[in-house]
């Protein structure tokens, strides 16, 4: 089989996903378009040569709908034989169309395939699209359905993190993630967001705040407590019963920040590679994705990441730096807690808390980010995951050349 | 057509009467379903009429819904899967052709409409109700193992939106006419006596023959499910029935299902689908259990089933409470409701009036909420006499005893009680566990000398047991209960023994979480595991509830009583540490398994230094096999109950399980649950449970000879009857 490599990453920086958001007047198709145009254009990428776009987006419907992916490759210039794909696994659908665009050139369906993702969360409020899994009593009632944020609280109830816990995670998170930026960690894939006169509207993540402390954290309510006093907290304890009571930590201080942005990831062969003259700068080692129990829904990192070591015979110390998407702070604490990984070796340039996480991209944009601090800090391997909807989780191994 | 008379008038406007005969109460039976459609055809067909009203003949109500007997007989599920679904739609088809027929047709609803009745009723274009504030509306199929399946899931959630129906359907509540206007269910509400000639005004001003949801610019109040505003409705409403339900209950679910499913498609097939989930529902063993106990049973044992046939009906007028706490005051108040004199005894007048002031404060309740007039309150708050003089005692047909769980101060207030007794009366016992026939030694009359075991809190429980001393006669038996169905409460009779039926039962549903405890398992895991079971609460709080040092005080007790052969529970130990070293005695003390200082309470943190927890991880798998640990040992001790004679009627054991001590409500009860599952099946698992956690899971020979026979205990009960 042919090998896949990374030959190039980029994403837009992450606007705050509400109406004074810097990107609100940004349309979703405007992102990914940016993101293709970068791709092209600082790559000299001759586009006939790539086979498909595979684009990440979670809730596909308005502006989002109709195959984005499709409308952006046509919107961006790139050549008309392109063909282009949405596709959603919810929170890691981003890392789901790298590993799509990377299986594609390992069976040879593809010699270039972009994967990444698009998410305009101001503009496509997160549940647009749907859905019957918590809506339908025929797949709700059996499967306990709760929203995130209560198994999100009840990962932290079972594993024992209070809300100092979570807040102190999060307080690095911000330190991490403002300490990237200032170092220019960020530089070399994050180009600016351009307006409609082509007047950079944003270059920056826009919702660090690097003063963050465990006071101002402390003060937050937590968000999932009246939801979970209503009802849903009982439906989870039917599912979790040896747990006395739901902890609600979890307080947008705390958890994933809603934003909107796009990335994008230029995977080919190392044959493909050479006829344009790009140079490879990671390879994909593997990737994977597994089903776990989807009331508590979050825990599926741990279950993949086992999974994914285990078929390419690598073990944890095998893996030098760890990116999981920060969508809880409890989701990271019980990572590290259960396949006993280290904080300073994992999202050791921030994460979700602090940056965001724009849904259908950020697979691809935390793929991004750990290869640029993979070549920044002279280290060769890491493993990108994160927790999904549904009790998924889905990861991938990559491994400088 | 014998349920359903046909007057057309001058005007055209045929008037149905429905009026089931030789029934006080209009019930949908197997005969009105099969006449249903054939009314349809006559309104549809007949050119003469131009309207059609349909009203009940009978005083008693409208229509109280479908027959649960014909039902339950297999009136819709008797053959096929095909054959059911199509006795199913027989009336849902009728009742669409109804409201689709091109005529006006009204509903003049003159008494209670439940269920059936009202979902006959939503059929109509138009509804009007007297201004009766006994007429109830609802449809309460829930509560039996069932939900409407005459249409009600499709039209009353078209009519009052997803949330309104999904609560009045899941929670079978009924409303008062003028509720039932105010939320959306009927148009009119009228002085009663006026109904029909309101309806008629209706269809000659012009009444539409179209209903709202036939209508092109239809839509569904608040929304469907994928709605931005309706979504809630499901996506809380699935978590709230699972909260309600514990996942027990398949007609929750298939309610929900219908809704949902049903509100995203035209009514036609909207009734289809309602129409399955409806006979799936029907089908499953938890609604054939809870139609027979909770409906079927229930009512033949409040009509008196078990009473004495040949001893002559009384009428007790005055009865003696002794003993004013807690439960002497809540006995006085259903007396008093009941309209019997009633005299409330102390040993000192503030304790007994301190009793009457409970019973005031019932009442008042009751005056609050327009359930009692003012005249009606002082009347039954006068017949209620609270004193410490036992002279009152003369002329009462009954005295019940609720004095302290002690033998000598029992001995005593019988003593003085039984001498200002006339012959005849009878003198009850209100004793939850000292043995009939050991307190009957203190009286000089133990013929007419009962236990009637009240549950409390006394207003809300609705089961009374009877306890047959070795010496109580059929005369006092009868007396009893009459007594009993006086006060509307659901009788049954059992024998003498150690905890009678319902404590004894109760009482290994509670040891058994000790048990557990002692096994390792986490606190948490045993109460939500009992929760889970459909139990009202998990066994450690039940025992912080019933007081640890009670319970401490009964095993002495039983050790004396038994001598060698006393075996003391597992986990015994740790609740007599809790309550001898650690002061701890259940709730009473704030200090319990639970710490009681904040609401809501949290489990005592030293108990995981007392016992240590090993089992604090669970898997669905694990659950499922302790509910089942939990409902077995309690369905074993009442086999035992029955091999033992304490019990000998599977009515009164379902039915008294369920009403008592909360036992599974969705099980139709514990000889129901072993009957279902077959004996045979039953034998293996508590044998299993036997080797794996001790004897007292060994079933009793009576199940191994029914295994080995093939029999059910409803099987052998029926089979008695019929050979006396």
């Amino acid at each position: 089989m042919t090998d896949a490599y990374i030959y190039d990453a980029v994403r837009t920086p992450r606007g705050k996903g509400k109406k004074d958001g810097s990107l609100h007047e940004i349309t979703a198709l405007s992102l990914a378009t940016q993101v293709l145009e970068n791709l092209r254009d600082r790559n000299g990428l001759d586009t006939s040569k790539v086979d498909d776009v595979i684009l990440g987006c979670v809730s596909p419907v308005g502006e989002q709908g109709a195959d984005i992916a499709r409308t952006a490759v046509l919107n961006s210039g790139w050549a008309q034989t392109v063909a282009g794909v949405q596709i959603n696994r919810f929170c890691a659908s981003g890392l789901e169309a790298v590993n799509m665009a990377a299986a594609k050139v390992k069976s040879g369906e593809a010699d270039f395939a972009v994967g990444g993702g698009v998410e305009a969360m101001s503009r496509v409020p997160m549940g647009s699209d749907g859905g019957a899994w918590p809506v339908d009593p025929s797949s709700a009632f059996p499967t306990y359905f709760v929203p995130q944020g209560v198994s999100a609280d009840m990962i932290a109830s079972k594993w024992g993190f209070s809300r100092d816990d979570v807040d102190a995670y999060a307080v690095e998170s911000h330190k991490r993630s403002a300490k990237s930026w200032a170092e220019g960690r960020f530089n070399k894939s994050v180009v600016p967001v351009k307006d409609q006169l082509g007047l950079t509207i944003l270059d920056h993540d826009e919702t660090i705040r690097p003063n963050t402390d465990m006071q101002t954290l402390g003060a937050l309510n937590p968000s999932f407590a009246m939801m979970g006093e209503m009802a849903f907290d009982a439906v989870i304890h039917q599912r979790y019963p040896e747990v006395e009571r739901v902890n609600h930590v979890h307080t947008p201080g705390n958890s994933s920040g809603i934003v909107d942005g796009s990335a994008g990831v230029l995977i080919g062969s190392l044959e493909a590679g050479k006829a344009l003259g790009l140079k490879p700068r990671a390879k994909i080692r593997g990737a994977a994705s597994i089903g776990s129990e989807p009331s508590i829904m979050l825990t599926g990192p741990e279950f993949v990441a086992n999974k994914l070591l285990g078929k390419l015979g690598m073990s944890t110390s095998d893996i030098d730096l760890w990116e999981l998407n920060e969508a809880f702070a409890a989701v990271v604490l019980r990572f590290m807690q259960a396949l006993d990984i280290p904080h300073d070796q994992i999202n050791v340039c921030g994460g979700a808390i602090a940056m965001g996480h724009p849904l259908g991209a950020t697979g691809a944009m935390i793929t991004g980010v750990v290869l640029d601090e993979l070549e920044r800090s002279d280290k060769e391997t890491a493993l990108i995951t994160l927790c999904i909807g549904g009790g998924m989780g889905t990861a991938t191994v990559i491994e400088r050349v | 057509m014998e349920n359903f008379k046909i007057d057309v008038d001058a005007d055209g406007i045929a008037l149905v009467t429905f009026d089931v005969p030789g029934r006080s109460m209009n019930t949908l039976t197997g005969s009105v379903m099969a006449e249903i459609p054939q009314v349809v055809e006559r309104i549809k067909t007949d050119d003469a009429i131009k309207g059609a009203v349909l009203t009940s003949g009978k005083t008693s109500g409208f229509c109280a819904g479908a027959d649960l007997g014909d039902m339950a007989a297999g009136m819709l599920t008797g053959g096929s899967l095909q054959d059911a679904y199509d006795a199913g739609w027989k009336l849902n088809g009728a009742l669409r052709a109804l409201e689709t027929c091109g005529k006006p047709v009204a509903a003049a609803i003159n008494g209670l409409a439940l269920g059936g009745g009202l979902e006959l009723t939503l059929a109509c274009h138009y509804r009007v109700v007297g201004d009766n504030p006994k007429i109830q509306l609802g449809l309460p199929e829930i509560k039996v193992g069932l939900f409407p399946g005459g249409g009600g899931t499709q039209r009353l959630t078209r009519l009052v939106g997803v949330q309104a129906a999904m609560m009045a359907m899941s929670e079978g509540k009924s409303f008062r006419p003028n509720d039932a206007k105010g939320a959306g269910i009927v148009h009119e509400v009228v002085p009663a006596g006026t109904e029909v000639e309101a309806a008629k005004a209706w269809i000659k001003g012009g009444g539409k023959a179209q209903q709202p949801w036939d209508d092109k610019v239809y839509k569904l109040p608040g929304g469907g499910p994928y709605h931005p505003a309706g979504i809630q409705n499901f996506l809380v409403g699935n978590a709230m029935l699972r909260k309600q339900s514990y996942g027990n209950y398949p007609a929750v679910l298939n309610l929900m299902k219908a809704v949902y499913e049903g509100v995203q498609v035209p009514m036609d097939a909207a009734l289809r689908i309602e129409t399955r989930y409806f006979i799936k529902t029907l089908m499953t063993p938890q609604a054939q259990g809870m139609i027979r106990s909770l409906f079927l049973s229930k009512q033949e044992l409040d009509k008196g089933a078990v009473r004495p046939k040949d001893v002559p009906q009384s009428d007790p007028k005055k009865v003696t409470v002794l003993g004013a706490g807690m439960m002497g005051a809540g006995i006085a108040y259903v007396n008093a409701l009941a309209g019997i004199e009633t005299v409330l005894i102390d040993r000192d007048q503030e304790s007994a009036d301190k009793g009457k002031a409970h019973v005031e404060e019932l009442l008042k309740k009751r005056l609050s909420r327009g359930q009692l007039t003012q005249d009606k309150y002082d009347a039954l708050l006068a017949s209620v006499i609270a004193t410490t003089d036992y002279d009152h005692i003369k002329g009462s047909d009954l005295v019940i005893e609720a004095v302290f769980e002690n033998r000598e101060i029992k001995a005593d207030v019988t003593r003085r009680a039984e001498a200002q007794l006339t012959p005849g009366a009878v003198f009850g016992s209100n004793t939850s566990t000292l043995p009939i026939t050991g307190l009957a030694e203190a009286s000089v009359r133990p013929e007419d000398f009962i236990g009637i075991h009240f549950f409390s809190p006394v207003d809300k429980m609705m089961l009374v047991e009877i306890i047959m001393g070795a010496k109580t006669g059929q005369a006092a038996l009868a007396k009893a209960l009459d007594y009993v169905m006086k006060i509307k409460k659901t009788p049954i009779v059992v024998q003498d023994g150690r905890g009678f039926y319902t404590s004894r039962c109760f009482g290994t549903y509670v040891a058994e979480g000790l048990a557990m405890l002692e096994e390792g398992y986490a606190p948490a895991l045993i109460d939500n595991i009992g929760r889970m079971t459909g139990m009202p609460r998990g066994p450690l709080e039940m025992h912080d509830d019933v007081a640890l040092d009670l319970s401490v005080k009964i095993a002495k007790q039983t050790k004396e009583d038994l001598g060698d052969a006393y075996v003391p529970l597992p986990g015994w130990k740790i609740v007599q540490t809790m309550v001898e070293d650690l002061g701890r005695y259940g709730r009473k003390n704030g200090k319990g398994f639970y710490d009681y200082d904040q609401k809501p309470k949290t489990l005592w943190k030293g108990l995981s230094e007392l016992v240590p927890v090993t089992i604090n991880d669970s898997t669905p798998e694990m659950i499922e096999d302790q509910k089942r640990r939990l409902i077995f040992r309690q369905a074993v001790e009442v086999a035992r109950c029955w091999e033992e004679g304490v019990i000998d009627d599977p009515r009164e054991a379902d039915v008294g399980a369920i009403l008592a001590w909360g036992f599974a409500p969705w099980t139709g009860g514990p000889i129901t649950y072993i009957d279902q599952m077959g004996a045979k099946a039953f034998v293996e698992q508590a044998d299993a449970y036997a080797a794996k956690y001790g004897e007292r899971f060994t079933p009793p020979q009576l199940l191994r000879d029914m295994a080995a026979r093939g029999e059910t205990f409803y099987g052998r009960f029926t089979g008695a009857k019929a050979a006396a």
